[in-house]
């Protein structure tokens, strides 16, 4: 079949300009979610307004007092406490991958802890309400409560009755879900180090582990900021492993052992059985905040990463 | 001295080793713990009948089986092409392009967003306009998931084709969108499919987005327009539920769930070491 040259042209600038607008639904989509966010929680930001709102830890749908302090703190902690766990094991996987795994082994532990990422969120909770809880109920929690909580002062993290369902589990998860995110930038980011830095520290006689320490990580420091504040991104957006094993009880935590609530949970629970127009405003006022708090963790995250690209 | 730092390097990398292990204890325990549940609860029944009431044991995930496949397709349908065409935009016409960096930044950080917020936009949109939920909304939630990701990898799969290809063809007279489709995609297409295999993985595990969109039926549904079911809502509706045959079942469904996207995913990661290799 033979076009002729003019509709050739016309078809190119057609695709062209659809290809353009898929491109720019990007833009649109994020532009869109902010946008809509904002326009449904409104009602909730004029009643309650921002730092009211933020501050205040009631959360009654009857008398429609709301206030996001508790879920707020809930998903910073539970966050933060599964990087604490996440940040140093993910390190070692990485420095395991790139200097010390023979080659062999290399690709298969890879490819292992990528799996790790697959595993649907709610199979994390699943698995994390049948079967960790309770074993953590069981045996790892009145141990650990037998232990370290006789300390002084860092006991009372490990007050409270065991049940499994708490803070400890749920960051436990979390901690597990984000490895291998941070894994695989560390490790994108130990793969750049140009390998003359790293002979030269070996010709003076450096071991191994001091050519990692002072050669590989403060070269890597931006990538590996970086990657913690993807996997940072990720856990605060985290869902359905969270709804399972954290309880929803709008209550801050008064140890490890306490269950409370999210943001993300406090949607799940509640967004479908919102039945007051306020109750729905307020979730979406949390939704909002979440989504704000998440676009600019990532969008730091990003950045570094990119930055140690280009270096 | 020299011992001590010895000693202090050992210490370190057997610290190293045990991460990994600690990553591949988890793998495992996961695994094998959804395996075994899995497999006693796997029965013929369990695919091919409708519900059981609540609370009588019986019953099958039938309904949640197909209500998934077709949220998933149409997420797939709306999703893929889009993916695919905004991803060639930042690769081939507006590559030089500062706002191509842009999009390009912004996807990335788009497939991070939480998958809930994004079930909760969809809400606004779709779902209370209508009156009720919908699977049609569920599948443009996961749409939205699927997109930047698919973007991103079929941008630089097509960045990976050599710059003088496409310059060969320019050369015989071929308009760009001929030479984007007859050299660009011709030699791209098996990343862009592993770029699409991924993103179906990606989707497929996705709860929290269906939750205020498609929500959940207790019958075979095949209406697009109406709520449906999915295996991972049901999941959660099951395994919060109190009844010990809900329990099983929601366990069948994590197994189905969990081969499918494992075998995804190492199809996926398989095509693109032979791609790379070749």
């Amino acid at each position: 079949m033979k076009i002729s040259p003019s509709k050739e042209h016309l078809f190119n600038l057609f695709f062209l300009i659809i290809t353009f607008f898929a491109a720019f639904l990007i833009i649109f989509l994020l532009f869109g979610i902010f946008l809509i966010l904002f326009k449904e929680s409104f009602p909730a930001m004029q009643r309650f307004g921002f730092l009211n709102f933020i501050l205040s830890s009631s959360w009654d749908p009857v008398k429609e007092l709301f206030g996001g302090a508790i879920p707020l703190f809930g998903t910073l902690i539970t966050s933060f406490l599964a990087l604490i766990v996440a940040v140093p094991i993910a390190l070692g996987i990485a420095v395991f991958i790139t200097e010390v795994a023979p080659k062999a082994f290399k690709e298969i532990i890879g490819m292992a802890i990528e799996l790790l990422a697959a595993i649907p969120s709610i199979i994390y909770g699943m698995w994390g309400l049948f079967t960790l809880a309770p074993l953590q109920a069981k045996y790892v929690e009145p141990f650990l409560q037998k232990t370290l909580g006789k300390l002084p002062l860092l006991g009372k993290l490990f007050s409270g009755t065991p049940l499994g369902i708490d803070l400890f589990t749920a960051s436990l998860i979390l901690s597990i879900m984000i490895i291998p995110f941070t894994a695989s930038v560390a490790r994108d980011a130990f793969q750049i180090v140009p390998s003359v830095l790293k002979e030269s520290a070996y010709g003076i006689g450096a071991t191994k582990w001091e050519v990692i320490k002072d050669v590989v990580f403060p070269y890597c420091k931006l990538g590996i900021l970086g990657g913690i504040g993807l996997s940072l991104g990720r856990a605060l957006g985290e869902t359905m492993a969270v709804a399972f094993v954290l309880g929803n009880l709008n209550q801050f935590p008064t140890s490890l052992f306490s269950a409370t609530a999210t943001v993300t949970v406090k949607l799940a629970n509640e967004f479908t059985e919102a039945e007051k127009d306020i109750h729905l405003a307020a979730l979406f006022y949390l939704a909002f905040l979440l989504f704000l708090m998440s676009f600019t963790i990532l969008a730091l995250g990003k950045y570094f990463t990119e930055r140690i690209k280009t270096k | 001295m020299i011992k001590k730092r010895k000693i202090l390097n050992n210490i370190a990398l057997f610290f190293c080793i045990l991460t990994a292990i600690w990553g591949l204890f988890w793998l495992f325990f996961i695994l094998i713990d959804v395996i075994r549940h899995g497999l006693t609860a796997l029965t013929p029944s369990l695919i091919l009948n409708d519900p059981a009431p609540p609370g009588i044991p019986g019953g099958g995930l039938k309904h949640a089986i197909i209500g998934h496949f077709f949220i998933t397709l149409t997420a797939t349908l709306i999703g893929v092409p889009l993916g695919i065409l905004g991803g060639t935009f930042l690769a081939e016409y507006g590559r030089n392009l500062k706002v191509s960096r842009i999009i390009s930044f912004l996807s990335d950080i788009m497939v991070s967003v939480p998958a809930i917020i994004v079930g909760a936009f969809v809400y606004a949109l779709f779902v209370r306009p209508v009156g009720h939920f919908n699977a049609l909304s569920g599948g443009l939630a996961l749409a939205i998931i699927m997109i930047p990701v698919i973007v991103k990898t079929t941008e630089n799969m097509l960045s990976l084709i050599p710059w003088t290809l496409r310059e060969a063809a320019f050369a015989l007279g071929a308009p760009y969108y001929k030479v984007i489709f007859q050299i660009v995609y011709r030699g791209a297409g098996v990343g862009i499919f592993t770029g699409v295999i991924l993103a179906i993985a990606r989707v497929t595990g996705e709860a929290a987005p269906l939750l205020f969109t498609s929500f959940n039926n207790a019958f075979t549904s095949y209406n697009l327009f109406q709520p449906m079911a999915s295996l991972t809502v049901t999941i959660f509706q099951y395994a919060m539920g109190p009844y010990e045959d809900w329990h099983r079942q929601a366990w069948g469904a994590s197994f189905l769930i969990t081969l499918f996207i494992l075998f995804l995913a190492v199809l996926g990661r398989y095509l693109i070491k032979r791609r790379f290799r070749s």
